[in-house]
C-alpha cells in the first residue's frame, strides 16, 4: 500500500477504483512477450498463421473503397447490412425468427460481447457457474462486475482408453445441480470449448438447461469456435433447446468464423429483452464498432449462407483442413513423449507432460506451478511457445491441472519440425 | 414473460436513453440536409486509406495484435506526442490504445472513479460524461460556462463562454476524484487558454485531484488561437489523462481508434480495465493509423501536413455556416476549434407552443426544423444538466465538417427560410 502510494508521484490518494482489483494480472501479456524475446515458434496464443480467405479480405478492400460512409459512424448496435444477415443466418440454424434490430449487439470481438454481459447482468452478490478449465478472462470479468464465481469442473471419466479425447471429460450431473442455488444469476458455458475442445452434446446441454429453466438462470453461451468441429461431432447451439432463447445470451466471433482474429467483430444474440441491457452497456462504453470491417463480415455472412452445407462453403473447408492439423500435431506430440488429448473442436489442443522428465532448473520459475514452469522451459531452450493449462483454472484449483499445456493447431507450418 | 432476474444491473440504472437514438434515425432520410451528427462527410485523406488496403494484405495484420497498442501505432503516438509534448513518451506504459476516444473515456471512468467519488463536469458536456461516470458509481458535479457579458450582440465567439472562478472553486472539495475538460470543447467549440487552463491546474493540485483532458479535436483550431495541453503545465502530468482521437484526425470516425496518453501509475489502471473489456484494437486500422500519424508527422508545422491542412480548409466552412446562419437571423457563437457551431435562435421568434411544454425549447426547435425546413441539428440542453437548461434552450449544434454540396444545400434552406 505504502509502495504503490509512493510511486503514485505527486498524488497521495488511493487512485484506483476497487473493480479492477485483483484482476490486473493477464497471462497473455506475460507469456507472448517472453515468446516475443525469445523468439519462439508461437502454438500459444490462438490465432491463424494464414491468411483470411479471398472472399473475406476482398470484401474488407471493396468496403474500404466503398464511399465515405464505410469510414464514419455507422449505426451503434451494428451495421445494419450486418446485423440483417447475421439474422438471417442464425434464423436457419437456431429454427426461429431473429429480430436483427432487437436481438443482436455487434460488438469489438466476442470479448466486448462477453463484457457487456457481464456488467448488463451481474450485480454484487449474483452467482456466476463456471465450468473448468475456463477461457481465462471469465472470472475477472464477473469479478470486476461484482459477481461471484462458483466452479465446477469438467473431470475425466471413468474408464477411458488409452487415446484421450476432450469428449472423456464430463460433467458430473450430481455436482452441476449442486452448484445452483437461489444466488445464481446465471452459467457460462463454452461449447467448443478453449482450451480442451470439447464440444458438449445434445444430452449434456439438456442437463445444463433443465437446471437453467428451474433455477430460472440465465445462460451464457461461448461459441466462438462453433464451425470448427471435427470427426462429424455437431455443434448443437443450447439456445435452440426448448426454453432457452428467452434466457440464453449466445456469442459469437467473426475473428475465429473467418479467420481474421485481428478484425474484432463479435455479437452476442439473444431475446431482445436481454439484448436491450448489453446494449445500454455498449452505449455507454463504446459506442459504435468500426463500420468497414462490419461491412466486410456482412459480405462474408452473405456468400456463406449462399453456400452453406456444400464443399464451397468456408465453414467446411476450415474444419477440413483442421481437421488433419489436428491429427499431425497428436502424432507428433505422441512421438516425443507428450499424452495429446484429442480435441472434438475448436483452436486447441492439451497435451499431458507428466511422462516427460525433464531437468526444469530455472531458480527464476521455482515457486510457480510446474506447467508454468515447464512452458518457460520450453520457450527459452527449444524455441517454441505453448500455453500452460492451469493459467485456465481459478486460481483455487490451479495446483490439481498442472501436468498440460495447450498449443494451437491452427498453424500452416510443420509441426514435426518443431520437436 | 420477462423473469425478475433478467432486469438491467444497478449500474446502467437509468443509461439507456440517448439524445442520439433519437435524432440519428430521424435524419437518415436523405431528403434531410444533416448538419445534426458529428461526422464528415467528406472522404478521408487518400494516403489513410490506402494504409488500410496496405495493412490488410499483410497476414500477420489480419491477426490480434499486443493488447495495449498496436507497436507501429503506439511508437507512432510517441513520436508524434513526444514532439508536442516536448517530452520522451514511453510509447508501452504511457499509452493506451483504446476504441475511440469515447472508449478511452470509459476505461478512465472504470478505472479511477467508483462509488463516493465526484466528478466535475464543465457544461455543455459531451454527453457521454455523465452516464459514464454514474456507471462507474461516481456522481457528476455540474458548473456551466457562461457568456460574458461584456460580449457584443452581434458578434459571439466561443471565447465568450467562460467559467465563473469562485464558482468553479466551489465545486472542489474533498471527495472531488476528476475534473474532466474537453478543449476544443463540444458543442461550443471552445478553447481553454493557458490562464483558464492555469486556474483549473491550480485546483486540481491544490485538491489533489485528477485532470481527464478530452482532446478529440486537438488539431482543429483556428487562426489566432493555441491549443494547450494542461497536461503540460506544471505539476499537471502526474495526475493527468490525455485523451486523442484517430476519428476527428484523419476524419475517419468510423474506425473508432483513439488513445490516452498519461503517466504509468494511472495509464496502467485503464490498461487493466482494457484486458478486462475488450482485450485489443483492431490490428489492420491501427497499422494504418501509426502509418499515417507518421507520414505527417514528418510534415508538421508545414502546410501540408493533415493536421494543418483539415483545420484550414474547415476555418472556411465554419466561416461560411456563421454567415449564412447570421443571415436567416440566428446569432452563432464562432468557435475558436473543433467542428461545431452553436447558433441563438431567439431572435427568430419562432412560436412553437403548438408542441406542448414537456421538452425544452430547443428540442422542439430542432424537431420543427427537421419537419418544416429539412434540416437537421442537435438541441444543445442535450448537453447540459437539468438546472442549466434554461440558459442553453435557445441554441442549436450544427455541424460543419460537410462538403460544399451538403453546405450549399444548407445554404439554399437558410437563404429561404423567410419566404415560406
Amino acid at each position: 500500500m505504502i509502495f504503490s502510494l509512493i510511486m503514485q508521484g505527486n498524488m497521495s490518494r488511493k487512485l484506483h477504483a476497487r473493480r479492477i482489483e485483483g484482476i490486473d494480472k493477464n497471462i497473455w501479456v506475460e507469456f507472448s512477450q517472453l515468446a516475443a524475446d525469445y523468439k519462439a515458434v508461437n502454438l500459444g496464443q490462438g490465432f491463424p498463421d494464414f491468411s483470411p480467405p479471398h472472399f473475406i479480405q476482398e470484401a474488407f478492400c471493396k468496403a474500404l473503397n466503398g464511399g465515405f460512409s464505410k469510414h464514419q459512424y455507422t449505426r451503434a448496435f451494428g451495421h445494419p447490412n450486418l446485423v440483417k444477415i447475421l439474422a438471417k443466418f442464425f434464423s436457419r440454424i437456431v429454427g426461429r425468427e431473429i429480430d436483427p434490430m432487437e436481438d443482436i449487439l455487434v460488438s469489438v470481438g466476442a470479448y466486448q460481447a462477453l463484457f457487456c454481459t457481464f456488467q448488463a447482468l451481474i450485480d454484487e452478490g449474483d452467482e456466476v457457474i463456471i465450468v473448468e478449465p475456463f477461457f481465462d478472462c471469465y472470472q475477472p470479468m464477473v469479478m470486476m462486475a461484482g459477481g461471484t464465481t462458483c466452479l465446477l469442473d469438467l473431470r475425466l471419466k471413468e474408464g477411458c482408453g488409452p487415446v484421450l479425447s476432450s469428449a472423456d471429460w464430463v460433467l458430473s450431473p450430481e455436482e452441476l445441480a449442486s452448484k445452483f442455488s437461489p444466488r445464481t444469476k446465471a452459467i457460462v458455458i463454452n461449447t467448443p470449448n478453449n482450451p480442451l475442445g470439447k464440444v458438449y452434446q445434445q444430452e449434456e446441454l439438456h442437463m445444463i438447461a433443465d437446471l437453467c429453466i428451474k433455477h430460472d438462470v440465465i445462460c451464457i453461451s461461448d461459441e466462438v469456435y462453433e464451425w470448427l468441429t471435427y470427426d462429424g461431432t455437431k455443434h448443437v447451439k443450447i439456445a435452440s433447446l426448448p426454453g432457452m432463447w428467452e434466457r440464453t445470451v449466445t456469442i459469437g466471433s467473426a475473428g475465429k468464423t473467418f479467420s481474421a482474429t485481428g478484425w474484432k467483430v463479435g455479437w452476442a444474440m439473444g431475446p431482445g429483452h436481454i439484448l436491450k441491457h448489453l446494449k445500454t452497456v455498449h452505449q455507454n462504453s463504446v459506442y459504435h464498432c468500426a463500420t468497414a470491417a462490419q461491412e466486410a463480415v456482412a459480405v462474408g455472412f452473405q456468400r456463406e449462407y449462399d453456400v452453406f452445407g456444400t464443399e464451397g462453403s468456408y465453414f467446411q473447408q476450415l474444419p477440413k483442413h483442421l481437421h488433419e492439423k489436428r491429427l499431425r500435431l497428436a502424432d507428433c506430440l505422441k512421438s516425443v513423449g507428450l499424452k495429446p488429448v484429442l480435441p472434438q473442436g475448436g483452436y486447441f489442443m492439451i497435451a499431458d507432460i507428466s511422462n516427460l522428465n525433464v531437468d526444469l532448473a530455472d531458480p527464476s520459475t521455482k515457486d510457480e506451478p510446474y506447467d508454468y514452469r515447464f512452458v518457460k522451459w520450453l520457450i527459452k531452450e527449444k524455441g517454441l511457445a505453448t500455453i500452460p493449462v492451469s493459467a485456465f483454472f481459478s486460481p483455487e484449483h490451479k495446483d490439481e491441472f498442472q501436468k498440460y499445456i495447450r498449443f494451437c493447431f491452427v498453424k500452416n507450418g510443420m509441426f514435426c519440425s518443431y520437436f | 414473460m420477462a423473469s425478475i432476474k433478467h432486469k438491467n444491473t444497478k449500474r446502467i440504472e437509468g443509461l439507456d436513453k440517448n439524445v442520439w437514438v433519437a435524432f440519428t434515425s430521424v435524419a437518415a432520410d436523405p431528403s434531410i440536409v444533416n448538419l445534426g451528427q458529428g461526422y464528415p462527410d467528406i472522404p478521408p485523406p487518400s494516403y489513410v486509406k490506402e494504409g488500410l488496403a496496405q495493412a490488410a494484405m499483410v497476414d500477420r495484420l489480419n491477426q490480434y495484435t499486443r493488447g495495449f497498442g498496436h507497436p507501429t501505432l503506439v511508437k507512432a503516438l510517441s513520436k508524434v506526442y513526444g514532439k508536442v509534448y516536448d517530452r520522451q513518451l514511453d510509447p508501452f506504459k504511457e499509452i493506451l490504445v483504446t476504441v475511440g476516444g469515447y472508449g478511452s473515456l470509459f476505461s478512465t471512468m472504470q478505472a479511477l472513479v467508483e462509488e463516493g467519488d465526484e466528478v466535475i463536469i464543465i457544461e455543455p458536456f459531451f454527453d457521454c460524461y455523465v452516464p459514464m461516470v454514474k456507471m462507474a458509481g461516481g456522481k457528476p458535479v455540474l458548473i456551466p460556462l457562461r457568456l460574458k457579458s461584456s460580449s457584443a450582440a452581434s458578434s459571439v465567439s466561443s471565447a465568450d463562454w467562460v467559467l465563473d472562478q469562485e464558482e468553479l472553486a466551489s465545486k472542489f472539495n474533498s471527495k472531488t476524484k476528476a475534473i474532466i475538460i474537453n478543449t476544443p470543447n463540444n458543442p461550443i467549440g471552445k478553447i481553454f487558454s493557458r490562464s483558464e487552463l492555469q486556474a483549473i491546474a491550480d485546483l486540481c493540485i491544490k485538491h489533489d485531484t485528477l485532470c481527464i483532458s478530452d482532446e478529440v479535436y486537438e488539431w482543429l483550431v483556428y487562426k489566432g488561437h493555441e491549443h494547450v495541453k494542461i497536461a503540460t503545465l506544471p505539476g499537471m502530468w502526474d495526475r493527468t489523462i490525455t485523451i486523442g482521437s484517430a476519428g476527428k484526425t484523419f476524419s475517419v470516425t468510423g474506425w473508432k481508434l483513439g488513445w490516452s496518453i498519461g503517466p504509468e501509475h494511472l495509464i496502467k489502471h485503464l490498461q487493466t480495465v482494457m484486458q478486462n473489456s475488450l482485450y485489443t484494437c483492431p490490428t489492420p486500422l491501427q497499422e494504418a493509423v501509426g502509418q499515417g500519424l507518421l507520414r505527417d508527422f514528418e510534415l508538421m508545422g508545414k502546410p501540408d501536413c493533415y493536421f494543418t491542412s483539415l483545420a484550414l480548409e474547415l476555418e472556411g466552412k465554419r466561416d461560411r455556416m456563421a454567415a449564412m446562419l447570421r443571415q436567416t437571423g440566428m446569432t452563432p457563437v464562432v468557435p475558436e476549434g473543433g467542428y461545431f457551431m452553436i447558433a441563438d435562435v431567439t431572435a427568430l421568434n419562432q412560436d412553437l407552443s403548438h408542441m406542448g411544454d414537456d421538452e425544452p425549447y430547443d428540442y422542439k426547435f430542432v424537431k420543427w426544423m427537421i419537419k418544416e425546413k429539412k434540416l437537421a441539428s442537435i438541441p444543445v440542453t442535450a448537453f447540459v444538466g437539468e438546472d442549466s437548461v434554461k440558459q442553453f434552450e435557445k441554441y442549436i449544434r450544427l455541424c460543419f465538417i460537410k462538403q460544399e454540396s451538403t453546405l450549399d444545400a444548407a445554404e439554399a434552406i437558410l437563404k429561404s427560410w423567410n419566404k415560406d
